[in-house]
C-alpha cells in the first residue's frame, strides 16, 4: 500500500478543514448550504438573539418543500402553521439576502432535487442542510450530510460546522443487475444486509460496476438512503456521467471556469491502495426487487421471499414483534399478494424524471386498480415539466392516474397527503417508521417499478411479471 | 441557544427498552410546524403516548406514574432517522437532561450535545443491567458524572465509564456552545473562503 494513497472522502474532507481541535471535532468549511421552512426558523431566531449576520448569504439556498400542498398551489396555504413557516422562510431569506425558491416559483421543488438539477451541487463540495437526506448530493462526489438546527445557525453565522471526522466504509456492488432491478432495490438490499444502524459512525463510498454504470438519478437514490443504515452520508466518485449531467445547468461553471473545474473534478477519486476502516462487497446477481415488511428500512427482503423470523432478522425479539404487530404482518408470511391501499411515487429518493419513466413503463396501456389511491408527486417543477414533455402525463392519465404538484408530500405527511391509520401503502420514499406517512399508516418501501405493479394489480406484485 | 451547565446528575430514570427509536417517534413530523422553540415536550413520543382521541395510552412508560426522572434509558440505535433537532428539544423540554443507550444515531447525538442533553453510550451489558435494576425498583437512582465520565447505579456502586471528547465535555460543563467558538475564528474563515474553489 502506498503511503500517499488517500480516499475520495479524505481528499474532500481534508481540503475543507479550517482547524483541527485536539481531542475534539474539526472545523469544516461548508461550500453549499440548503435551507427549507421546517428546520431553519429557530436558527434565524438564534441569529437575531445573538445579533449575528449571515456570513456568506450567496452560499445558502432556500426552497419550500416539506409542508407545501401538492394540489392548488396557486391558492393560499390553508394550514395556518404551515403558512406561517413558509412566510418565515420567505421573510428570513429576503432579510439576509438568501436566494429563495418559494411556492409557485418555477424552480421550486424538493431541496435535494432542485440543488442538483440547477447545477448548485457540484463535485468536491461540502454540502449541508437541516435534513438527513442531504446525503443525496454525495452522488456528485460531494461530502453532503444532514444537520440539526443549532448547526444550521452555525453555518448561517460562520459558514462552518464542527464535526468529528467519520470513519470510512466502502461498499462495492459488482456484476450486472437483472431485468427490473433498479437503484432503489440496490440500496434497499444493502440496508437489509447492513441493518438500519450498520453504518452509523461511517461515511460510505459506493464503488464497483453497478454504481459506475448507474445514471446520476440512480446514484442520487442510493446516496439518499445512506442515512437509513446510519451513515452520515454516501458518495460516488465523479466521472463522465457526472460531468455530462452537470454541464450546461444554470449555476454550473461555464467556459474557462468549466475547464478549470473539470480538471479538478477529475482528481476526485480514491487512489489505488487507499484504505477504508471497513469494506463490504456484494454481487449484483443476488439482488431482487426489494420491499420492506417492518418499521425500519433495514427490514427489507426480496419481493418473492417470506418475512423472516426474529432470530434471522438479527433484532431483539420484543422490538421485532412490536414492529410486525404495527404492520399487521406475521413471521414466515409471503409479501406477494398482500393488499395495497395506497401507492406513493415521489420524494427526494424517487421523485426524479427517471423514476416516473420507470413507473410509466409498467402502467402504460393498463389501468389503475379501483381500490388503490395513488399519489404521483414530482420532485420539482422541472421534473413536472419533463413529465409533460415526454408524454408521461398522457400515459398516467390514460391509466387513471393524476399528477400532483411538487413537494415532500406523503414521504413525511406534513401536509394533507397522509395515509389513513391502518392502511397499507407501497411507497417509493425512504422511511417506513411508525406513523411516518400519517398516524397509524403502514408503509412498504419499494422501487417505482414495484409501486407501479402494486398500483395496477392492487396487491404486492413482482414487477418482472408485468413486463 | 445557551443551555444549563452539566456536571453531576443524580436521578431516577425512565426505561424504554425498545431498539431503533427513531426521531419520528420522538416527535412526529406534524408537530414540527412551530417557528419558535417552545412546547415540544407536550408532543414527546406523541403517538406512543396518546390514542387518536387524545386519551393517554395506559401501557406507555411516560404515562406510568411509577417512572420519573431526568434520565431516559433507551434501547440500541436511539435517535435514528430524521435530523430534526426538535426531537432533542422535545426530550429536553419534557425534562430529561441525559439519554442513555448502547448506541446512538450520529445526528441525534450531535443535536443533543448542542442543546445540553448528555448522550451516554454504555455497553449492551451495562444497559441490560440498568433496565433490570429499574424494572426491579423504579426508584433506582443513577448518577451520571460528566467530570469523571462515569455512570453509576447508586445502590450497588456498579459503574461504567463513557466517552465524550474533551472539547464537548468542556462546553457542556461550562454551558458554552459552538457558535461562540466559531465567531472567534472569523478571520481564518474569511481567509479560507477567499481562496476557496467554490
Amino acid at each position: 500500500m502506498s503511503k500517499t494513497a488517500t480516499t475520495l472522502f479524505d481528499k474532500v474532507w481534508d481540503r475543507h478543514v479550517i482547524r483541527h481541535i485536539e481531542d475534539g471535532p474539526d472545523v469544516l468549511f461548508i461550500d453549499r448550504h440548503f435551507i427549507h421552512e421546517v428546520t431553519s426558523p429557530v436558527a434565524f431566531l438564534g441569529l437575531e438573539t445573538r445579533g449575528l449576520k449571515v456570513m456568506f448569504p450567496e452560499k445558502t439556498f432556500a426552497t419550500a418543500d416539506h409542508n407545501t400542498p401538492t394540489i392548488n398551489q396557486h391558492l393560499p396555504v390553508q394550514d395556518p402553521l404551515s403558512a406561517n413557516q413558509l412566510k418565515a422562510l420567505e421573510t428570513n431569506s429576503a432579510k439576509y439576502g438568501i436566494s429563495h425558491w418559494g411556492l409557485g416559483n418555477p424552480k421550486n421543488g424538493i431541496v435535494h432535487v432542485v440543488g442538483p438539477e440547477n447545477g448548485i451541487t457540484l463535485p468536491g463540495m461540502t454540502i449541508v442542510c437541516g435534513d438527513s437526506h442531504t446525503s443525496t448530493h454525495g452522488a456528485f462526489g460531494a461530502i453532503a450530510f444532514g444537520i440539526g438546527t443549532s448547526e444550521v445557525e452555525m453555518v448561517l453565522s460562520s459558514q462552518c460546522i464542527m464535526q468529528q471526522k467519520p470513519k470510512k466504509m466502502r461498499i462495492s456492488v459488482n456484476g450486472k443487475l437483472g431485468k427490473g432491478i433498479v437503484p432503489k432495490d440496490v440500496v434497499l438490499y444493502i440496508i437489509s444486509r447492513l441493518t438500519a444502524a450498520g453504518a452509523t459512525g461511517y461515511f460510505v463510498e459506493y464503488a464497483g460496476d453497478v454504481f459506475e454504470n448507474m445514471s446520476m438519478e440512480g446514484r442520487m437514490t442510493v446516496c439518499n438512503m445512506s442515512i437509513e443504515m446510519g451513515a452520515r452520508g454516501g458518495m460516488v466518485a465523479p466521472d463522465e456521467t457526472t460531468f455530462a449531467y452537470i454541464k450546461g445547468r444554470e449555476k454550473a461553471p461555464k467556459g474557462a471556469d468549466w475547464d478549470k473545474a473539470l480538471a479538478y473534478w477529475k482528481t476526485l477519486k480514491t487512489d489505488e491502495g487507499a484504505s477504508f476502516d471497513v469494506e463490504y462487497t456484494y454481487d449484483a446477481a443476488e439482488i431482487e426487487p426489494m420491499i420492506t415488511y417492518g418499521t425500519n428500512p433495514g427490514m427489507g427482503i426480496g419481493i418473492t421471499k417470506k418475512i423472516p423470523q426474529a432470530q434471522e432478522a438479527g433484532s431483539g425479539k420484543a422490538s421485532y414483534e412490536k414492529s410486525l404487530a404495527y404492520m399487521g404482518f406475521h413471521e414466515k408470511e409471503a409479501m406477494l399478494g398482500k393488499k395495497v391501499d395506497y401507492v406513493f411515487i415521489g420524494s427526494c429518493t424517487n421523485g426524479r424524471i427517471e423514476d416516473f419513466r420507470a413507473f410509466a413503463s409498467i402502467i402504460k396501456g393498463k389501468k389503475k386498480a379501483d381500490h388503490v389511491t395513488a399519489w404521483i408527486v414530482p420532485g420539482s417543477h422541472i421534473v413536472e415539466q419533463q413529465i409533460r414533455e415526454e408524454g408521461i402525463l398522457d400515459i398516467l392519465m390514460e391509466a387513471g392516474f393524476q399528477l400532483r404538484q411538487p413537494g415532500c408530500s406523503a414521504c413525511l405527511a406534513m401536509n394533507d397527503d397522509k395515509i389513513p391509520a391502518g392502511k397499507y401503502a407501497v411507497s417509493t420514499s425512504n422511511r417506513n417508521f411508525e406513523g411516518r406517512q400519517g398516524p397509524g399508516a403502514r408503509t412498504m418501501l419499494a422501487s417505482p417499478l414495484v409501486a407501479a405493479a402494486a398500483a395496477i394489480t392492487g396487491v404486492v406484485t413482482d414487477p418482472r411479471e408485468l413486463f | 441557544m445557551a443551555y444549563d451547565k452539566f456536571t453531576v446528575l443524580k436521578s431516577t430514570a425512565v426505561p424504554m427498552p425498545i431498539e431503533n427509536v427513531d426521531t419520528d417517534q420522538i416527535i412526529p413530523a406534524r408537530f414540527l410546524k412551530a417557528t419558535e422553540r417552545k412546547g415540544f415536550g407536550d408532543n414527546l413520543f406523541r403517538d406512543w403516548r396518546y390514542n387518536a382521541d387524545e386519551s393517554p395510552k395506559r401501557d406507555f412508560v411516560l404515562n406510568n406514574p411509577i417512572y420519573s426522572g431526568k434520565i431516559l434509558v433507551g434501547g440500541r440505535n436511539f435517535g435514528s432517522g430524521s435530523s430534526r433537532e426538535h426531537a432533542a428539544w422535545a426530550i429536553y423540554d419534557y425534562g430529561f437532561r441525559c439519554v442513555v443507550s448502547s448506541f446512538f444515531a450520529d445526528i441525534f447525538k450531535n443535536n443533543s450535545l448542542n442543546i445540553g442533553i448528555l448522550p451516554v453510550q454504555v455497553s449492551p451489558e451495562f444497559l441490560d443491567k440498568l433496565f433490570k435494576a429499574i424494572e426491579a425498583d423504579p426508584k433506582t437512582e443513577i448518577e451520571v458524572s460528566l467530570p469523571d465520565q462515569t455512570i453509576t447505579l447508586v445502590a450497588t456502586g456498579e459503574s461504567e465509564s463513557f466517552f465524550i471528547n474533551g472539547y464537548k465535555k468542556n462546553n457542556m460543563m461550562n454551558g458554552y456552545d459552538d457558535i461562540d467558538y466559531l465567531q472567534s475564528l472569523k478571520n481564518d474563515i474569511k481567509s479560507y473562503a477567499s481562496s476557496s474553489v467554490y
